[in-house]
């Protein structure tokens, strides 16, 4: 390792009201790696890359690119200085072409005012067959797949000179297949002499692209080291600093009488489109059975069919013995459902209601929380009180609002609401998105427990090896119809091919 | 369990500048104001009132020449605060009752300059404090109600016809069956909009505007000549009949002769405890709040949005109604076709005093004693011609007002200075 170190921070330290974001953090990036940069939600990861685009000032220490110490007060500071920034919500500008979003702001001009589409469109070219970043320049952007929109938003940087590219999650947005292309066109990139930081928080995939990886924990650099010998445990231990079990430990299932039957269902979405069509799934007492499929597949409206939350077109949904097919909302909760939703900020949480009236938000207006109209306040405190000891939530009390938990500890709060109304049947829509690992154990290990008292689990996830490990069934959803049931040993590969449409298409449950 | 607003200061707040999303954060001016209504404690009002203030006091230096503070203290007797300068012992007496209670304050001095201007401040505080709630209840189920002036003039309507007709009717019944009817009357009208919105979602802000506009006109017809409420007795005068003596609500304090402070005080007292129960202790206010912060998620708890949409606006509606009939049973006794556009007003004064009152009990509260004050302060007749012109100085209380409007929404402004600052001190980017 003898390349030379084109970016190193010395001690930076970078303070918010209230936190250390990064303390005293050193780093360095050498030519042609790719630093994995590895931590937990809030380990300060995107501050320090924040601080190295020119977005954040450090309060302390020293920034040196190719060994010159250098001020990086903007982004347009950092882009002349060759530091590019792939952020993890895409900055594009959907209506445009691919060609005119990448020359956006340093526009080629032609006769001093007019932009030289035909320029534009060569250098993209020419930038796209050189770094193996295969993207067509005429297409608008909001016609191509998101695969392809990280490859615009990489060639925007490489076009505008960046030599050392720091990618902000890079892989959340995408399936295993484009996962493996952006691992393909990292390693492309890397053998031309570009230099990357790779931000992440899953560990087997920092382990399959990174050469060296720096772990980041409380703001503080725990470790780096090579991953070249490196293993998910030790990864897993350095990032939370304990043991973290990372595969879930289950016994077999002990699956009973159907508690949740679909049956031919259709459902449409907002703009009338089907996006479910004549599916049919059953989950039993006592198994999770997974949903797996590339997003927008049809899962959300499925989901929201079953939680009442939009009506079917056609099709009949039971829990139980119930048809709630056409229920409201309110009579598939008392029905025995219980549903975590995809999105806990927008949908399963009121940010601005206090963790006590949170928790209540399905039994407020029933004894003990009420009686005729008249609220107890006193009641939901303590109620909030004893799951919030049971559910291990930190950082606030039954009176904080939802607003100033952690993305782990407002999703604690979400099971332990919905999980306490004793369901018969637990809808868990992404139930870890977002979450740290040890947050994410924690969700594991409960839905787990939940499936051993006998309660039927409908898993959702984008993740697969959350459906793997934890699922006792499998099921494939593509094109808003089941493409195909697997049993849990199923390889990752398989999942994807069924994902993509290219399955065979089983009788489904 | 406290309100939301009346919370401890959050952290919450300090922490916009979350690390993750820190870079690409770009709220909607909504999101600010959301922001703004929730950001604990009572220093921003303040600093918005006082900010407010001091621009007025600087635009009265560079119209009038005139000394801010001498012109901030003839408002200040002009609002009759100067009466409780005035501390003495004197009894209060207990109503309905013949024994006497120590008071600080001199009750049967009734006829002072200082003690009618504060009769006037009190009797405008009443309104106030009812169409400030009206907006403001509105405001904690997500909606901005501008009918307050409609909701206002259907009740003020009502209580005319209910108070004028009907006149056998014995004293208490009367004034409970105006009182019932004007109120309901208001929450019809702003029911009309709530159901809208629930059913069709035609935007509060629009259909609240246009039923302002349809009450403006029914009551121009109902009084004007030869219109079905005008009084029997002046065929040329466009006004109603006077509401019967029985029907008129009791006097507290002052010259009945003279517009004396009713009853009606205490029942805006009354309703401000009322909205903070209503939110806090009942099923309803934890519907209606949630629906304010978080339609989606209150849908997906079980909550009938459109259900909530529909009787907070009715709630609201209530409120304005009552602040409606309190006037015509209270003082007015008559509505002509003038009062109608112009007293109905009043209602738009309760936008900025919900807003500066964050829309708390105890905010508007304050802020109703605040905007009341102003307005008596600078009227014509209360406040001394030598120190500042009155008909400018009106304008000087719309001008404060529209400043405390204006900075509820500046705050964007400000925080967005905040974050330039923050980002790089040079402010490049």
């Amino acid at each position: 390792m003898d390349r030379p170190v084109v970016l190193e921070l010395r001690g930076i330290t970078k303070r918010f009201p209230g936190i250390v974001a990064n303390d005293d953090v050193s780093f360095d990036l050498r030519q042609g790696e790719v630093h994995a940069l590895l931590g937990e939600n809030g380990a300060g990861k995107s501050t320090l890359m924040n601080v190295v685009y020119g977005l954040y000032r450090p309060d302390e220490g020293e920034i040196r690119i190719n060994g010159e110490p250098v001020e990086i007060g903007s982004t347009r500071a950092a882009i002349e200085n060759g530091v590019g920034m792939v952020h993890q919500h895409f900055m594009l500008i959907p209506v445009m072409t691919v060609a005119e979003n990448i020359v956006l702001a340093t526009e080629p001009v032609r006769n001093g005012v007019l932009l030289d589409y035909a320029a534009a469109e060569k250098r993209v070219r020419e930038l796209s067959t050189r770094f193996g970043l295969a993207v067509d320049p005429r297409a608008t952007v909001e016609d191509i797949t998101v695969g392809q929109q990280q490859r615009v938003e990489i060639l925007k940087a490489l076009y505008r000179g960046a030599d050392i590219l720091v990618l902000d999650e890079p892989t959340a947005v995408l399936t295993p297949q484009e996962a493996q292309e952006l691992f393909t066109i990292l390693r492309t990139l890397t053998e031309q002499g570009k230099s990357i930081i790779f931000i992440s928080h899953k560990l087997n995939e920092v382990l399959e692209i990174a050469d060296r990886i720096t772990v980041l924990r409380r703001g503080k650099k725990v470790e780096t080291l090579s991953a070249a010998g490196a293993t998910e445990e030790q990864l897993a231990r350095l990032m939370v600093g304990r043991e973290v079990l990372l595969r879930v430990e289950k016994g077999a299932s002990v699956a009973t009488d159907p508690l949740l039957r679909v049956e031919g269902l259709h459902v449409l979405d907002d703009r009338g489109i089907e996006k479910v069509r004549n599916l049919s799934l059953q989950v039993r007492g006592g198994e999770i059975v997974g949903v797996a499929g590339v997003d927008g597949n049809g899962q959300t409206e499925l989901i929201d069919a079953i939680a009442g939350l939009r009506r079917p077109s056609a099709g009949r949904i039971l829990v139980g013995d119930e048809d709630v097919t056409d229920g409201s909302c309110r009579e598939c909760l008392d029905a025995g459902l219980g549903h975590i939703p995809e999105d806990r900020q927008r949908r399963g949480l009121v940010l601005d209601f206090s963790l006590a009236e949170n928790v209540a938000l399905h039994n407020y207006d029933s004894p003990p929380a009420s009686r005729f109209g008249w609220l107890f306040p006193n009641r939901l405190v303590a109620r909030a009180g004893k799951l919030l000891q049971e559910f291990d939530v930190r950082g606030g009390g039954p009176l904080t609002l939802a607003r100033g938990l952690s993305g782990g500890n407002q999703q604690k709060v979400v099971l332990a609401r919905e999980i306490d109304r004793n369901p018969k049947v637990l809808i868990a829509a992404q139930p870890t998105r977002g979450l740290d690992v040890g947050a994410i154990e924690f969700v594991h290990r409960r839905l787990v427990e939940e499936r051993d008292e006998g309660r039927g689990v409908l898993l959702v996830s984008l993740e697969l090896d959350e459906i793997l490990s934890l699922s006792d069934r499998i099921l494939v959803m593509y094109e808003g119809a089941i493409a195909g049931e697997f049993a849990p040993g199923v390889s990752e590969e398989e999942l994807g091919v069924a994902m993509t449409g290219g399955g065979r298409t089983e009788a489904a449950a | 369990m406290s309100e939301a607003q009346g919370g401890p200061p959050e952290e919450g707040s300090g922490k916009v500048e979350n690390p993750r999303t820190g870079g690409d954060y770009a709220p909607s001016v909504a999101a600010r104001l959301a922001l703004w209504q929730r950001a604990g404690g009572v220093a921003v009002p303040l600093l918005t009132t006082l900010l407010a203030f001091f621009i007025g006091g600087l635009v009265v230096l560079i119209t009038s020449g005139k000394n801010p503070l001498t012109t901030y203290q003839a408002i200040f007797e002009g609002a009759g605060l100067d009466w409780f300068l005035e501390i003495g012992s004197y009894e209060l007496r207990i109503p309905f009752t013949d024994s006497h209670v120590p008071f600080p304050w001199n009750v049967n001095d009734i006829e002072s300059a200082a003690a009618f201007n504060l009769q006037q401040t009190l009797l405008f505080f009443i309104p106030l404090v009812l169409t400030g709630l009206a907006v403001a209840f509105a405001f904690r189920c997500g909606m901005f109600n501008i009918g307050g002036q409609g909701q206002y003039l259907a009740g003020a309507i009502v209580a005319v016809w209910v108070g004028t007709e009907l006149p056998g009717l014995p004293g208490l019944v009367h004034i409970l069956a105006a009182v019932v009817a004007g109120s309901l009357a208001g929450a019809i009208w702003a029911g009309i909009a709530g159901f809208l919105k629930a059913t069709v979602g035609a935007h509060e802000v629009i259909s609240t505007i246009m039923l302002n506009w349809i009450a403006i006109w029914v009551g121009s017809f109902l009084f004007s000549l030869g219109g079905p409420l005008q009084n029997d007795t002046q065929p040329f005068v466009p006004v109603s009949n006077d509401v019967v003596e029985d029907a008129r609500l009791g006097i507290l304090w002052g010259d009945p002769f003279l517009q004396a402070l009713h009853v009606g005080f205490f029942v805006s007292l009354a309703a401000l405890v009322v909205y903070w129960i209503t939110l806090t202790r009942t099923t309803l206010g934890y519907e209606v709040r949630a629906v304010g912060f978080n339609p989606e998620a209150a849908r997906y708890g079980g909550i009938s949005v459109s259900r909530n949409y529909f009787l907070a606006m009715a709630i609201s509606g209530l409120f304005a109604g009552l602040a409606g009939t309190l006037d015509v049973l209270g003082w007015q006794f008559r509505l002509n076709t003038n009062d109608v556009t112009i007293s109905s007003q009043i209602a738009f004064v309760g936008i900025a005093v919900a807003l500066l009152g964050r829309n708390t009990a105890i905010g508007v509260l304050l802020s109703s004693m605040l905007f009341a004050s102003l307005v008596v302060g600078t009227s014509t007749r209360n406040l001394d011609p030598e120190i500042f012109r009155p008909e400018l100085a009106s304008n000087l209380t719309l001008l404060i007002q529209g400043l405390v409007v204006l900075f509820v929404g500046a705050d964007v402004l400000i925080l967005y200075l905040l974050r330039k600052a923050r980002i790089g001190r040079r402010g490049s980017q």
